[in-house]
């Protein structure tokens, strides 16, 4: 069967709404009488509350409900929010009260729920709110949070280690201590926050005990967030309906369960109706996620001719004030990505995850695996440069050869599941990028430049990623009886094109047209299950799930049709709709998906044919076997100003390999996105604190996203190397631009400035840094 | 003691009249008393370009006026510069360039571009780029959008 | 993030609203939004009243009298920046304003706005500095002139009574054959200067015969950098020149704050001062 759509750029299906502002995002859902809230949040990054006062709160005008932890039915009162990790993994857990008891441990937490008729009414009952703080010593800088002398970040612990967590494999001591070089690189790097452009939101809706509970979040897991709702408040997930509708972006963070959810239904319970709670900017700097601070000490040992033996090291994690998301981001940051794309005998890391005062860590685009490849990179051009090998030639002699896949890298997953690369072509990957930035005039383009006093550099990165790890996603398919084809799954969509890339698959499975398809998704009243929309998971569960979902109807309409015009069900297809005889002479016989449709639908004084079920419609939860990995080649070209320090990326280029792509167009548009956002992170994304703990850069005028004047024109080629693991052939997209652009564009900045001798094994570096960094070179 | 005004204003092309409480930002105003949600909240601190509108013909940041300030002006919203039947030249051009994903700049960023290029119909990639300088998008990396704006200068001169 | 309460007032006349400003406390003047809206709905300011000075249309307006241009307060940016007057009499003005946020915020902001908000990392200050605008304060007790070097008392502090308001900016500009320059280093297009450098440059036979100097964002207040003015009249227009009046530049005291340190402030002093006397002398046709 021919597949029309499958591989097309086809436009998308959700652009119609976006586009004239028929968007439905959380505030834009209209109930009647929906009450506002707004939060009180601390001031200090830690403090003793002794006592809260919010009698002059209640009085002010418009207010309906003040509620603080203290407030809470018995039940709850003493109830923190679940550590999402597996029990006994973490040496001290701890997650937060949805509304602070006792004390406060982060700029920005939740200290009390003001409901009121408007957002302004309840900040300002909010600013009468009366807590009596007693301010206690933060701990703010992670790389100190170990120190015997360090200020805890709650009182209640005994020190600010969460846990400690390795990954190890090979004669890691035999072979550094005959290696020929072994070199000790150190990192840091920064990485900031998700900063969607759509704020979090939530409006919960309760009008009675038996229809329970809706809640419209703007968030990326809806089915974790239920369970986290049902388990807090002791109810039954049934009672409990939350609902993804439009999310404008999500990018990791979005995918927590957070304590506004958590309180607003308890306050929507308390007081019945609507109740929205809009999310702020100033909020979201410090209320909502980021991906703290890594610190990584490293080894690697290479032989003389540059062939990378192995790396070992520490690796220091700042999990921030409280683990509103477990222990995933380390996890993500060490057993994935390392041993990367490059054939090595050991490794061995260990990596603590620390407490400090400052916005609780999450993933954000990448999740760690950033922060491992900047860090493995930064150690493979060490190497390079100390064999005074050009970074492609060192990166050729140690990638994964094409023959080598599948490819077990010798690393376990802390199940002691075997990674394993299943597919790819990093070398040609390579070549492609090479070509594509014109590596081999470089010297000369530099060298011309440098005549004329200005610094070019360029730089590589490799890159390997998981991506679609399980459990599941739901995909339901049902052809309704007036022929249109609804889809419905359990992901939720920030961006990514769901309502596009699904309909590609379902439109191919049922000859219809992308027009005929309705789209729902995210609901857990109405859709089939669903986990997260992380770690670029999505096409690699819910694709094969569509597909599987579209067949069984497929083969159940072809069944029913087969029956009805007497014909064998092999010598019939679909096309626009229509199920008829493959045979050109027969072609004006035929039933429409409609009819069938209709048939199996029958109401009242009707009957289902003999053998079959009712309803045309399958769903199906087939995944991915296992999780398959998407590659790709970076290279950055970049021009430094050296009076100065300004860097601008001149030019980038990516060959990207996620398998079989269902609409390039889609994926192009995610590898740029991730490429911007990794170029930030290299040069502009950083939120600064003082030494008290109080975040700094808590507007868009201090703290810098990546605007348009800024950025390079990204040029793309793919690769496709399918997945054997799955029917598709997909593997994820969502990461792979962010994965490796830090680490190419800083290698790029420090090529440029070869000729000082600077080296640069950070990031974000800024203009002043990259002087304070020359001075130091020249002195 | 809320102070409130009564205003009137053309939205769209029509006439409304409404008391609003004056410390009530333009933003809100469309979003809540007209509900007109097209017009976007990113930041209300005049730095992401979302909430940007029309007023008098003028690319503005709705956040950043006071919902009385509108009084005899003549605001265009997202939902007033093209509909399904009808798009707007820019619209189109974002749907046939990936130019949105998560949508929620969209609003902001077209009109942004429409009134740019109402007054600059020839302009190259690097006066896209500045004309967009000021509206955040997180996540298309600007490319689809500055493609859009050039698509859709060349439809916009083949019709003038 | 929502303005606290106040009380709106929308004079029609400058004589209304200085009586306003007589009998009222806490007062904001809200011009262009573009500063104080954000402060409003951040509630970094919770003024018990605001007035609202778009409503007063005779503070609007571009006039050349033949010496001077002369700007009433309310106009906007975006008005001056298109003014065909301001292109060929004060392209320094003109080049200023393409650094000045973003054509939104322009379309709103006004230039009597700016000057009184003075913002360190400011264009307009700066340009006005170099033109020695003077501006016009009306208040109860009549109208008085202030010359742009006394305006800024302090640190965001106009030399403006509370009962007073800043009605028209005059700027004479340069009637012989000179160059100009404006040039900021800042992160992204359209961000506040760390640093920004104007001059003007009059060169006649190869040797500068007039020169004026201003730097924005490295002080607490814009500075005309009259040292290097004076040492380069009678010098030739060549590097060695304006390498000199670069270290005059970099040797003057800068701010320091989270992002930014003294020493690259006075850094980017010393080298946006050697580029903008380069290129205004090239402007200049030296």
């Amino acid at each position: 069967m021919a597949r029309k759509y499958f591989g097309t750029p086809v436009k998308r299906n959700e652009d119609p709404r976006f586009i004239t502002g028929q968007g439905r995002y959380v505030d834009d859902i209209q109930i009647a009488n929906t009450k506002h809230a707004a939060f009180l949040r601390s001031p200090h990054a830690h403090a003793k509350i002794k006592s809260i006062d919010t009698s002059a709160a209640e009085d002010m005008p418009g207010v309906h409900l003040v509620l603080t932890q203290d407030d809470f039915d018995d039940d709850f009162k003493d109830k923190r929010m679940v550590v999402e990790a597996p029990p006994g993994m973490l040496k001290q857990p701890i997650n937060q009260y949805p509304l602070a008891k006792d004390e406060v441990h982060v700029v920005g937490q939740t200290v009390a729920l003001i409901v009121a008729d408007t957002r302004h009414q309840a900040e300002d009952a909010a600013n009468m709110i009366m807590v009596d703080y007693e301010p206690l010593d933060a701990i703010i800088n992670f790389k100190k949070a170990l120190d015997k002398d360090a200020p805890l970040a709650h009182s209640t612990m005994e020190d600010n280690e969460v846990a400690t967590i390795g990954s190890a494999f090979g004669d890691v001591d035999k072979i550094f201590d005959s290696a020929d070089h072994v070199l000790k690189v150190e990192t840091e790097t920064h990485r900031g926050g998700c900063h969607a452009t759509e704020c979090r939101a939530v409006l919960v809706d309760y009008n009675n005990p038996h229809d329970g509970l809706t809640m419209y979040t703007a968030t990326q897991s809806p089915f974790m967030v239920r369970r986290a709702i049902a388990n807090f408040i002791g109810e039954d997930e049934s009672l409990i309906r939350v609902v993804a509708p439009d999310v404008g972006g999500g990018f990791g963070p979005k995918g927590n369960t957070y304590p506004e959810e958590i309180v607003l239904a308890i306050a929507a319970r308390q007081i019945g109706g609507a109740v929205k709670w809009v999310e702020d900017r100033r909020e979201h700097f410090t209320a909502t996620s980021v991906q703290g601070d890594q610190k990584w000490t490293i080894e690697i040992a290479a032989t003389k001719d540059g062939k990378i033996l192995g790396l070992r090291g520490d690796i220091l994690v700042d999990m921030g004030a409280h683990l509103c998301n477990g222990f995933v981001l380390p996890a993500t940051t060490l057993f994935l990505p390392l041993s990367g794309p490059y054939t090595i005998e050991c490794l061995d890391f260990k990596l603590t995850g620390v407490y400090t005062n400052k916005t609780p860590t999450s993933p954000v685009r990448g999740a760690g695996r950033p922060n491992a490849n900047f860090a493995f990179e930064r150690a493979v051009d060490a190497v390079a440069r100390e064999l005074g090998l050009d970074g492609a030639e060192i990166r050729r002699r140690n990638l994964i050869k094409k023959d080598q896949f599948p490819y077990e890298t010798g690393a376990k997953m802390p199940h002691g599941q075997p990674v394993i690369y299943d597919s790819g072509n990093l070398e040609g990957a390579l070549d492609i990028a090479l070509k594509l930035s014109e590596y081999d005039d470089f010297k000369a383009r530099q060298e011309k430049a440098r005549a004329e006093g200005r610094y070019l550099g360029i730089g590589i990165a490799s890159c390997i990623e998981d991506t679609g790890f399980g459990p599941y996603e739901g995909a339901t398919v049902k052809v309704q009886p007036s022929g249109k084809v609804l889809l419905s799954i359990g992901a939720s969509s920030q961006g990514q094109g769901h309502e596009t890339v699904f309909a590609q698959i379902v439109a191919d499975e049922l000859g219809v047209d992308m027009d005929d398809i309705t789209f729902r998704a995210a609901d857990t009243a109405t859709t089939p299950l669903g986990v997260a929309t992380v770690a670029s998971r999505i096409t690699v569960t819910a694709g094969p799930a569509t597909q599987a979902a579209a067949r069984e109807v497929r083969a159940k309409a072809i069944a029913l049709a087969a029956q009805q015009l007497d014909i064998p069900e092999d010598e019939l297809e679909i096309e626009d709709g229509i199920i008829k005889p493959k045979d050109p002479k027969r072609s004006n016989e035929g039933v429409t998906l409609s009819q069938i449709a209709s048939t199996l639908e029958p109401l009242m004084g009707g009957g289902v044919p003999p053998g079959f079920t009712p309803s045309l419609e399958a769903t199906s939860y087939d995944k991915s076997t296992s999780m398959p990995y998407a590659s790709s080649a970076n290279i950055a070209e970049v021009e430094v100003d050296i009076e100065t320090g300004e860097v601008k990326v001149v030019r980038y280029s990516v060959a990207h390999d996620c398998g079989n792509m269902i609409n390039p167009m889609l994926v192009d548009g995610q590898i740029i996105g991730g490429v911007v956002h990794g170029i930030g992170n290299a040069l502009f994304e950083r939120m600064y604190y003082d030494d008290a703990g109080q975040p700094l850069s808590t507007n868009y005028g201090e703290y810098l996203l990546p605007m348009a004047c800024e950025m390079p024109h990204i040029d793309i080629e793919h690769q496709q190397t399918p997945s054997p693991n799955n029917p598709l052939g997909v593997k994820g997209a969502g990461e792979g631009g962010t994965i490796p652009a830090a680490s190419a564009v800083i290698s790029a900045v420090e090529n440029a400035l070869e000729p000082f001798g600077v080296i640069i094994n950070e990031h974000p570096v800024s203009p002043p840094r990259i002087c304070e960094l020359l001075d130091a070179a020249q002195t | 003691m809320s102070d409130t005004k009564d205003i009137s204003l053309s939205v769209n092309g029509k006439q409304y009249s409404a008391n609003v409480e004056t410390r009530v930002h333009l933003a809100d105003f469309l979003r809540e008393e007209l509900k007109l949600t097209g017009t976007h909240i990113g930041c209300e601190h005049g730095v992401c370009g979302t909430c940007t509108i029309l007023v008098d013909g003028k690319a503005t940041r709705a956040c950043l006026m006071l919902a009385v300030q509108a009084n005899g002006k003549e605001i265009t919203t997202i939902e007033g510069l093209g509909d399904a039947k009808s798009l707007h030249p820019v619209q189109e051009a974002f749907r046939d360039n990936h130019a949105l994903q998560c949508g929620y700049c969209t609003p902001g960023m077209i009109m942004s571009l429409a009134a740019y290029l109402e007054d600059n119909p020839n302009p190259e990639e690097s006066d896209i780029r500045e004309a967009i300088s000021g509206n955040i998008c997180r996540c298309t990396g600007y490319q689809g959008i500055v493609a859009a704006g050039l698509q859709a200068a060349k439809e916009m001169q083949g019709k003038r | 993030m929502k303005p606290g309460p106040f009380t709106y007032h929308d004079p029609a006349s400058v004589d209304d609203l200085v009586g306003l400003l007589g009998s009222l406390e806490d007062v904001k003047l809200l011009a262009g939004g573009q500063s104080l809206m954000p402060m409003l709905n951040m509630r970094y300011v919770i003024p018990d009243h605001v007035i609202d000075l778009n409503t007063i249309s005779s503070l609007d307006g571009i006039n050349d009298n033949g010496s001077a241009l002369e700007f009433g307060a309310m106009t906007r940016q975006a008005d001056v920046l298109e003014n065909a007057d301001v292109g060929n009499k004060a392209p320094l003005l003109h080049e200023a304003l393409t650094h000045v946020g973003h054509f939104q915020t322009r379309n709103r902001g006004t230039i009597g706005g700016s000057l009184c908000n003075l913002d360190p990392s400011a264009e307009l200050p700066v340009a006005a500095l170099l033109y020695e605008a003077e501006l016009s304060v009306q208040g109860p007790d009549g109208t008085r002139q202030v010359a742009m070097k006394d305006w800024p008392l302090a640190y965001m502090t106009p030399s403006l009574a509370p009962e007073e308001v800043l009605t028209s900016i005059t700027m004479p500009y340069w009637t012989e054959p000179h160059g100009s320059s404006f040039m900021e280093f800042a992160r992204r297009h359209g961000d506040f200067a760390i640093v920004a450098v104007g001059c003007l440059l009059a060169v006649e036979g190869g040797n500068i015969t007039r020169a004026a100097i201003a730097l924005g964002g490295a002080q607490q207040t814009p500075y005309r950098l009259e040292e290097a003015e004076q040492a380069l009249v009678g010098q030739p227009a060549n590097e060695n020149t304006f390498k000199a009046a670069a270290e005059i530049a970099k040797s003057q005291d800068a701010m320091s704050d989270t992002y930014v340190q003294e020493n690259y402030r006075k850094r980017l002093a010393g080298v946006l001062t050697q580029r903008a006397l380069k290129q205004a002398a090239v402007r200049a046709g030296a």
